[in-house]
């Protein structure tokens, strides 16, 4: 009989992860033990305090020195990338838990038909879901094994952990109750229909290389072992489930529904945090796994690349709805990072091209949250103020919300001494060195029709008048006032100082992708 | 010899000369931000960070002595925007805090006296906002260390002086005389913008050291290129011919701004320019130093002649302020040999025209405002501390021996003289007239018999602006001899700028000098006659052809409005029709079917989650599809 050795597992590397769940399971059991007005006391700092020790634990890892090869028996990758990332998720889910404090944003009773007598009366008891607290830490440490897989049944296991509890957060909005229940049906359907083909391609590539190990993949590729068709077929099908999660088109369609639907801090952390575990992964398959192959998927990126961003900028124009329309700017956006992915090459270029996806991925989390933030804060009678032609005015009514909002969208839209100006810089140079002028030169294009849809917002917001029921500006918590302080802090620091993250993005992206 | 290197950051006061900019900055943005409740304090607080921007000068000044005079080229690098394209940075070498001295001196002083000058504007606190506004841009400009910020600086200068020559904007006159001298910079702005622009495709870089190092392997056709349109922008900013217009006009601001901004620091930023890149671009020899000692010549020589013909005592200044730029402009054509006399003849001029502009400040301000010296006479009596300082300033300016300005103008007109006789006794010619206008202006001011209007009673100014005057005459006795006698100056300029190998040797009596002086002593014996011992008609008579040509600029405006203006207009309207119906019908047009795009686009997205799935399934199909296209090509 043959015995069973214990795995090695590498607990510090981990702990980040481990805690992070940990906290999720201690989350469960408060929902399940603790009296109901004691659970958000309890929530609140096990939350917070979780994913500022993994965070603490991130710098000690990174300060201890990166480690040169996989954890957990090559499943888990804690290499530089991995590092940075992990600390971009971490900080982004911290803010983005900071607005999900703010209860009223969720249904007092998700269970009950909208509009129904029993929603009323949870409604009038004061009925909270604090249940959000560790499903948002589920979907989180999920978010971060997601692009530290190193294996590619981790990464489907990672990918369903970060996905499940975000279907069921999303069906949580207070207001728009139906809008909300709607996204989280289309999210989990077309969620589970790409799960599908990334599982399919594992499979096929499993068949291919015999084994799921991203290295050994990547070595089988050398080997040319002759069966093409598993492999364009497998590789093309993971391509699918992961585009898909980056919103790239022609994988789109369920952003802006989802977007809109969704509640306000819970699409914060979708476009921040999910965005980023996504390409995280992404860029790990394409660059760890088919690397070598990439004179044969960068074409098809190609065309990804432009199709995501002409659908994101152009479509964009026609949005109403505020919500709908920063989902169509983060698929441009999703574009304008893929213009990067496409600039492999050498050692030394994959590391630049890396660092500025790295650094892009963070700034453009951070102003998105902070722009959500904002979108919490403009009130109508029913809710958020959706509709953009209620934005009228808000300018003339409340400087200053008005006037930060205009800075996230000219970050979004990359106007110098904004972060978003440098990230659209590094890719866009990153790229041009990897020899991508032509997509650059799209990239531009598209970079200037979207700046058209957000300088439109500003001239809604500064130079019409407002209407005389317009929407009222909350008093915000807070915790939504740290969230748009810090965002619009950072947006300005990094624009102007960006030098030490970039410095931190190039020394994480100098050690590459570990195999 | 050659500049010296570019040495790095030492600390100390040098360290921190960014301070120098900012305090001053700090102190436009307070007073401008705190409105009305700092109109109690407003003019202390201005006062106080011009003096504290002295005193970071002076510190910086002392430490830099501290050094061999090889390591006296100091870059502080303060920020990198985007390394190698866009940093920026301070270059304290002799030369910047030189300007930086005089800039911070002078308009200390300057800021002192408007707390008199000024006292019954109730708008005064913004009059200081401006001026603080002005002494930090105009600090960047001489302290940066690459032409992007040099540029910066530059327009912040032109935005002060736009603002402070239409301080009074409510007088129709003012306000448009702010809008001449901003369009009019305009032009010069332009060449200078080109010019950094060719630096930069040339040489990649904007950065002072970068740009001259590698200036020497460029072709000459690059380097006259760009020489030329640094000079366009020189001319601009220093109102030499052909952008000399708006300098006349712009003394309708309040006299402290001609003062600091129109005679002594701002007018001389172009004679920076053109030593600053001297090194590279304004050798001494070649096309474009000659052009600049023939602007120079005509320029000094245009100047005077106006000079002659006003009857408003800061236009007869004005005048004379382009002429002795010009002198400025023509020393620093001349190559190494001539930038330290260019900036000895800055440095004295700074001094001697801010105390000659100061002191008319003070004539009017004891005359109600009046500027027409028809209407003065015989002053001297009524405000000695004016006239006496005034007259050291008259003195200092028309060369006469041991003052300032007998040192630094004689020295110019030495050099050229080596250099082209016909530039030299030009130059000499101008000195002449000088000498003939400004007695002009002493005689009909402070001499003869009073022509005032009724109910006039001239009165000395108060201390404020009087001890602001004693100081800068005592500048306009001293400065002179102390900077040229023993080449003090040209040594410390050396490793800023270069010098000659063999330093000129200074005559106290030459014939080139004896004769300047001769033709001064002419002119003022000339003035004398017509306007000390007769009698000074209060209207100006009809005059000669000569004469209506010297009081109408030379007819500047004219051939500008015939030029450029009407012409403008027309391409102007030209430019809109062709916008209208060309241009906006593309923009319009590409705009419409992007939008239409999105319009038809968006009926894709239907919201039923089947044509979703199907919509990635047919992806995933194109995807995989393509994948076995390219893979097995």
């Amino acid at each position: 009989m043959n015995t069973i050795t214990a795995p090695a597992i590498e607990y510090l590397q981990l702990a980040p992860l481990l805690i992070v769940f940990g906290a999720g399971i201690l989350g469960v059991l408060v929902e399940a033990f603790a009296p109901r007005y004691l659970r958000r006391a309890m929530h609140i700092p096990l939350t917070l305090l979780s994913l500022a020790g993994a965070f603490a634990l991130v710098i000690v890892q990174t300060i201890k020195g990166v480690p040169t090869k996989p954890s957990a028996m090559g499943a888990v990758a804690v290499d530089g990338p991995t590092l940075f990332i992990w600390g971009t998720i971490l900080v982004l889910a911290f803010i983005s838990l900071l607005l999900l404090n703010d209860e009223d944003h969720f249904v007092p009773a998700a269970s009950a038909v909208p509009g129904s007598a029993e929603e009323e009366r949870a409604l009038i008891e004061g009925n909270v879901h604090t249940e959000v607290y560790p499903l948002a830490l589920f979907a989180i440490g999920g978010m971060l094994l997601f692009p530290a897989s190193n294996d590619l049944l981790i990464m489907f296991v990672a990918l369903e952990v970060m996905s499940l509890p975000l279907y069921l957060l999303c069906g949580l909005a207070r207001r728009r109750r139906l809008l909300s229940q709607e996204s989280a049906m289309k999210y989990f359907l077309l969620g589970a229909f790409s799960s599908a083909f990334f599982l399919y391609g594992t499979a096929l590539l499993y068949g291919y290389a015999g084994s799921v190990d991203l290295a050994k993949i990547s070595t089988a590729l050398s080997a040319n072992v002759g069966q093409d068709a598993l492999l364009f077929t497998g590789a093309a099908l993971l391509g699918v489930g992961l585009l898909f999660k980056i919103g790239a088109a022609p994988f789109q369609a369920w952003k802006p529904d989802v977007y809109q639907g969704a509640p306000t801090p819970v699409t914060a952390l979708m476009a921040s945090g999910t965005l980023v575990a996504a390409f995280g992964a992404l860029l790990r398959v394409f660059w760890v796994a088919i690397g070598e192959l990439d004179w044969d998927w960068s074409p098809i990126m190609w065309g990804v690349a432009i199709l995501t961003m002409v659908v994101g900028a152009i479509l964009a124009i026609t949005q109403t709805d505020i919500k709908r329309m920063l989902a169509y700017s983060s698929i441009a956006h999703a574009g304008f990072l893929l213009v990067g992915v496409v600039a492999i090459g050498d050692a030394k270029q994959n590391a630049t091209a890396l660092a500025a996806i790295l650094f892009y991925l963070a700034v453009y989390g951070i102003a998105s949250i902070g722009a959500f933030a904002i979108v919490t804060m403009v009130r109508d009678a029913g809710g958020e103020a959706w509709h953009l032609s209620r934005w009228a005015g808000l300018g003339k009514r409340s400087p200053k919300l008005a006037g930060l909002f205009a800075f996230f969208l000219l970050a979004f839209a990359g106007i110098p001494l904004t972060s978003g100006f440098f990230g659209k810089y590094a890719v866009f140079q990153a790229a041009v060195a990897g020899g991508a002028v032509q997509l650059v030169v799209v990239g531009v294009v598209a970079s200037a029709v979207a700046a058209f849809f957000y300088v439109r917002v500003i001239v809604l917001m500064f130079f019409n008048d407002p209407a005389p029921d317009g929407p009222t500006v909350v008093l915000p918590s807070w915790g939504t006032a740290s969230v748009v302080g810090f965002a619009a802090l950072a947006t300005v620091v990094l624009g102007v100082f960006p030098q030490p993250v970039l410095d931190l993005a190039q020394s994480a992206a100098g050690s590459l992708f570990v195999r | 010899m050659e500049p010296a290197e570019i040495l790095s950051n030492p600390g100390g006061a040098i360290g921190v000369g960014w301070l120098m900019i900012v305090l001053p900055l700090l102190g436009a943005a307070v007073l401008l931000l705190g409105g009305r409740r700092t109109d109690k304090w407003g003019h202390y607080f201005g006062v106080l960070m011009a003096l504290a921007s002295f005193v970071v000068a002076a510190l910086v000044f002392f430490q830099l002595l501290g050094f061999a005079p090889g390591e006296r080229r100091r870059g502080v690098s303060l920020y990198e925007f985007i390394p190698g394209v866009a940093d920026m940075g301070l270059l304290i070498d002799p030369l910047s805090v030189s300007f930086a001295l005089l800039i911070t001196g002078v308009g200390s002083l300057i800021h002192i006296y408007s707390i008199g000058y000024m006292s019954h504007d109730h708008d005064r606190r913004r009059f200081f906002a401006y001026l603080n506004l002005f002494v930090a841009a105009m600090l960047l400009l001489v302290l940066a260390d690459n032409y992007v910020a040099l540029f910066v600086g530059w327009e912040g200068v032109g935005l002060a002086s736009y603002l402070l020559i239409g301080f009074w904007q409510f007088k129709p006159t003012a306000a448009t005389a702010a809008k001449k001298a901003f369009v009019v910079n305009r032009v010069g702005d332009f060449g200078l913008l080109v010019a950094i622009f060719i630096m930069f495709t040339s040489f990649g870089s904007v950065a002072f050291g970068e740009v001259f190092a590698k200036a020497g392997a460029e072709s000459q056709g690059t380097i006259t290129a760009i020489g030329l349109l640094l000079l366009l922008g020189a001319c601009g900013k220093s109102a030499q011919l052909p952008l000399q217009s708006w300098l006349l006009d712009a003394m309708e601001g309040p006299t402290p701004v001609s003062a600091l901004i129109h005679a002594a620091t701002m007018v001389t930023a172009g004679v920076y320019l053109v030593v600053r890149s001297g090194a590279a671009f304004f050798p001494g020899e070649g096309t474009a130093s000659l052009v600049v000692t023939i602007v120079g010549v005509a320029t000094l020589l245009a100047g005077a002649i106006i000079g002659t013909a006003k009857d408003d005592i800061k236009k007869a200044l004005a005048g004379s302020t382009m002429s002795q730029i010009g002198y400025m402009m023509l020393a620093a054509g001349l190559g190494p040999v001539g930038y330290a006399f260019a900036i000895a003849h800055l440095i004295s001029h700074g001094f001697f025209k801010a105390n000659l502009f100061l002191g008319a400040g003070s004539v009017m301000h004891a005359m109600n405002d009046q500027v027409d010296m028809r209407k003065y006479g015989g002053l001297r009596k009524y405000l000695p501390i004016t006239f006496i300082t005034f007259f050291i300033g008259y003195l200092a300016i028309i060369g006469f021996p041991l003052l300032s300005g007998y040192f630094t103008k004689d020295g110019i007109i030495e050099t050229t003289m080596e250099h082209n006789a016909i530039l030299g006794w030009l130059a000499v010619v101008g000195a002449g007239i000088t000498g003939f206008y400004m007695s002009r202006l002493v005689f009909m001011t402070f001499f003869g018999k009073a022509r005032w209007d009724e109910g006039v009673k001239p009165h000395e100014s108060p201390a404020v602006m009087t001890w602001p005057l004693i100081l800068l005459a005592i500048g306009s006795v001293v400065l002179g001899a102390f900077l040229i006698v023993g080449n003090r100056l040209m040594i410390f300029l050396g490793p800023a700028v270069g010098r000659p190998e063999e330093l000129p040797e200074f005559h106290a009596v030459s014939p080139v000098g004896l004769a300047t002086l001769a033709l001064v002593a002419l002119g003022a014996a000339y003035a004398w006659l017509k306007y000390g011992r007769q009698e000074v008609p209060a209207v100006a008579p009809r005059g000669s052809v000569l004469t209506t040509f010297a009081r109408r600029d030379l007819y500047g405006d004219a051939l500008n409005e015939a030029l450029f203006m009407r012409p403008g207009q027309w391409l102007t309207r030209l430019a809109v029709w062709f916008d209208n119906r060309g241009i906006d019908g593309l923009v319009n047009g590409l705009a419409a079917g992007i939008g239409g795009t999105s319009g038809r686009l968006r009926r894709i997205q239907t919201g039923y989650v089947r044509s979703y799935a199907l919509s990635i399934f047919v992806g995933a199909a194109i995807l995989a599809g393509a994948w076995f296209v390219v893979g097995t090509l």
